[in-house]
């Protein structure tokens, strides 16, 4: 929207000169618009900087509404959905707007029941089975037709591989801000904006981002980082069934097969992560294992490690690795450095064993052992195999 | 094979600081190097060239500095390299970023491929590249580990998709944002680099393309950063030593203590 400062104008003329439209008049000695289209060339011709654009700050009141994609996998929710709703659910309270979310896929509609006991006041379903599979295309299409009907002034996606690839296309699609990989999500009370924090430049800074003009405002979140809805199977809300256009349901990405990656390795979900770094060494390592096989817990490993061939890049914790967020983390024979430290920060918590009682890991653990990691995961095998064999 | 590799120059050490007293972050004296995985797009690039012919082009948005980063493209294997450098790009968060290089592109004759990292080491925001492709109106995959082929105007990838690893067959032209399972970058022979001083890089300025002034640069950037700052320290907790058999055990009793693991 193009704005005249009536005050800063000095009647010069020099925007109705520019206008490549003949769209001000200056009758009344102040510019005044028929029909603009918007250009921006009065804008730039004024000397007096009478004239602004203003980005639709007059549709910003139009948008109501949290709206969370809701995910699935092989017809299942995706864990980080309940994560979002949760926090979609305390976003929509602080705006006092409802709180929506958009479902896709095929033979999906028994889920969006679900989706209201976790809080979401109306479940919009797209069913069809060219949606089974999670295609950019089809699914940014239709959630952007979607998002320009209920008009939501948020709009919160899981941060999963699927996310970050569908995410910003919708983003660019609709001309909004997208923040990606947020770990913090708030409303700022007087402005009624979203207040995006996430971390960059490998986690060594934090930025805390908005995005006021554009609608709606748009976030990424990782699973594990935010808290999961809490679940009212009496929880009133409305399930709204849609049928896709199919101009909408096409695809020039085809997905020829699909192989599920090895579960058994998957650092990411664990509750309890026993890690090893390059103090371990190859023998460490199997001790490692052995300890983790007792415990119940999963592999990691630093990138060294991994680089040595003792721990296979799916358990590689760090920067370039996976990032985990388990209730334990045991680092045994980890220096410590940033970047593996970016992948396990947010543990809750840290207990580590390392040689070097000056390594930085003990800077962020919990609990710190100084000994040599090898003797240390002997003992520890040796005594919880004992404390097991008392009890039988 | 007309392929488009877009690339960005980045600080060398993403160890970077915030000023205390101003809240910004402190740039001075930092070295600025090639986007480790632009190096892997490049690869992939010249790979995809060797095998099928054609040519590359090299675009980087960036301030005049960057034309370092087009400098090393050429050295592996670029034929063109574009600077897109102007005062009113500057400030330019990803939207406003895919909207100038889409602009960019249009420029350039005709692509069948474009290439891209999938993310950057100090944005990390790994949008880029998928909004660059709905920008141009085309299909993106993104972080793609290995790119197999060119048959009837398709292009075949393999990516991971969380859980899964997919071979994905993609109408060409499209996007693809790379990891760095998806190639080896070479390493320029000093030939090659020589040649690389010498080559002419064009310049385009964004008067040069057709965008509206309204979308590109700080004003088309509908994200804005309030605040960096440094992140909160983990406290140091405590600490104990003594021999393997009481660490152990003390270790085991905080383990039992957090988490029942009998």
């Amino acid at each position: 929207m193009i704005e005249i400062k009536k005050e800063e104008c000095v009647s010069c003329g020099l925007c109705a000169k520019a206008c490549p439209f003949g769209s001000i008049d200056l009758a009344k000695g102040y510019p005044e618009l028929r029909e603009c289209r918007q250009c921006g060339a009065c804008v730039e011709a004024c000397p007096r900087k009478a004239i602004v654009i203003e980005l639709k700050k007059t549709t910003l009141t139009e948008h109501r509404g949290v709206l969370v994609f809701a995910e699935q996998r092989d017809g299942k929710l995706v864990e980080v959905v309940y994560e979002l709703l949760g926090k979609g659910r305390e976003l929509a309270g602080k705006l006092d707007e409802p709180l929506y979310c958009v479902l896709l896929g095929r033979d999906v509609e028994r889920h969006a029941k679900e989706l209201v006991g976790y809080g979401a006041d109306k479940a919009f379903v797209f069913e069809h089975p060219l949606l089974e599979e999670r295609l950019e295309e089809p699914y940014s299409k239709i959630i952007t037709a979607l998002i320009n009907e209920i008009k939501p002034s948020v709009f919160l996606v899981g941060a999963t591989d699927f996310g970050r690839s569908l995410a910003p296309r919708i983003a660019a699609r609709l001309g909004t801000g997208l923040t990606a990989d947020c770990t913090f999500l708030d409303i700022d009370s007087e402005k009624k904006l979203l207040v995006q924090t996430r971390p960059a430049f490998g986690g060594n800074i934090m930025a805390t981002i908005i995005c006021p003009n554009g609608r709606p405002q748009m976030a990424t979140v990782r699973y594990k980082v935010m808290k999961k809805a809490v679940y009212d199977p009496a929880r009133k809300g409305e399930v709204i069934k849609r049928v896709a256009p199919n101009e909408l349901l096409e695809s020039r990405v085809r997905i020829l097969k699909e192989t599920r990656r090895d579960q058994k390795e998957d650092v990411v979900s664990a509750e309890v992560i026993v890690a090893g770094g390059k103090g371990l060494g190859k023998e460490g390592f199997r001790l490692l294992k052995e300890f983790a096989k007792e415990i119940g817990a999963m592999v990691g490993a630093s990138r060294p490690a991994v680089e040595e061939g003792w721990a296979q890049y799916e358990q590689q914790v760090g920067l370039s690795g996976k990032t985990v967020s388990p209730k334990i983390y045991l680092a045994f024979g980890i220096s410590g450095a940033v970047q593996h430290v970016s992948g396990m920060e947010s543990s809750e918590v840290i207990i580590a064993v390392n040689k070097d009682p000056k390594a930085p890991i003990f800077d962020i653990a919990d609990f710190g052992i100084v000994g040599d990691a090898n003797e240390i995961l002997t003992e520890l095998i040796k005594q919880v195999k004992s404390t097991r064999r008392e009890c039988i | 094979m007309n392929i488009i590799v877009c690339i960005k120059q980045v600080p060398a050490t993403t160890k970077v600081e915030t000023d205390p007293q101003t809240g910004t972050l402190k740039r001075q004296g930092v070295e600025a190097v090639i986007n480790p995985l632009d190096l892997h797009a490049l690869e992939a690039a010249v790979l995809l060239k060797e095998r099928y012919g054609g040519s590359i082009t090299a675009i980087s948005m960036g301030p005049p500095p960057a034309e370092a980063a087009l400098r090393n493209a050429i050295a592996v294997g670029v034929d063109e390299a574009i600077l897109l450098s102007d005062r009113t790009l500057s400030g330019s968060d990803t939207l406003a970023t895919a909207y100038a290089l889409a602009a960019a592109i249009r420029r350039v004759d005709s692509f069948d491929l474009i290439v891209c990292g999938a993310k950057t080491v100090d944005g990390d925001t790994a949008q880029v590249g998928p909004e660059l492709a709905e920008q141009l109106g085309i299909p993106n995959i993104s972080f793609v580990q290995r790119i197999d082929g060119i048959d009837d105007g398709r292009i075949t990838t393999e990516r991971v998709l969380d859980e899964t690893i997919q071979l994905v067959s993609v109408l060409l032209p499209c996007v693809l944002t790379v990891t760095k399972e998806a190639s080896e970058p070479r390493l320029p022979n000093l030939k090659s680099k020589i040649n690389s001083m010498h080559a002419t890089i064009k310049l385009l300025k964004a008067s040069d393309l057709d965008v509206d002034h309204k979308r590109i640069g700080l004003n088309g950037s509908p994200t804005q950063v309030i605040r960096v700052f440094p992140p909160e320290k983990r406290k140091k907790g405590v600490m104990f030593g003594g021999l393997p058999a009481e660490a152990s055990a003390r270790l085991l009793e905080q383990l039992k203590k957090i988490k029942q693991i009998e």
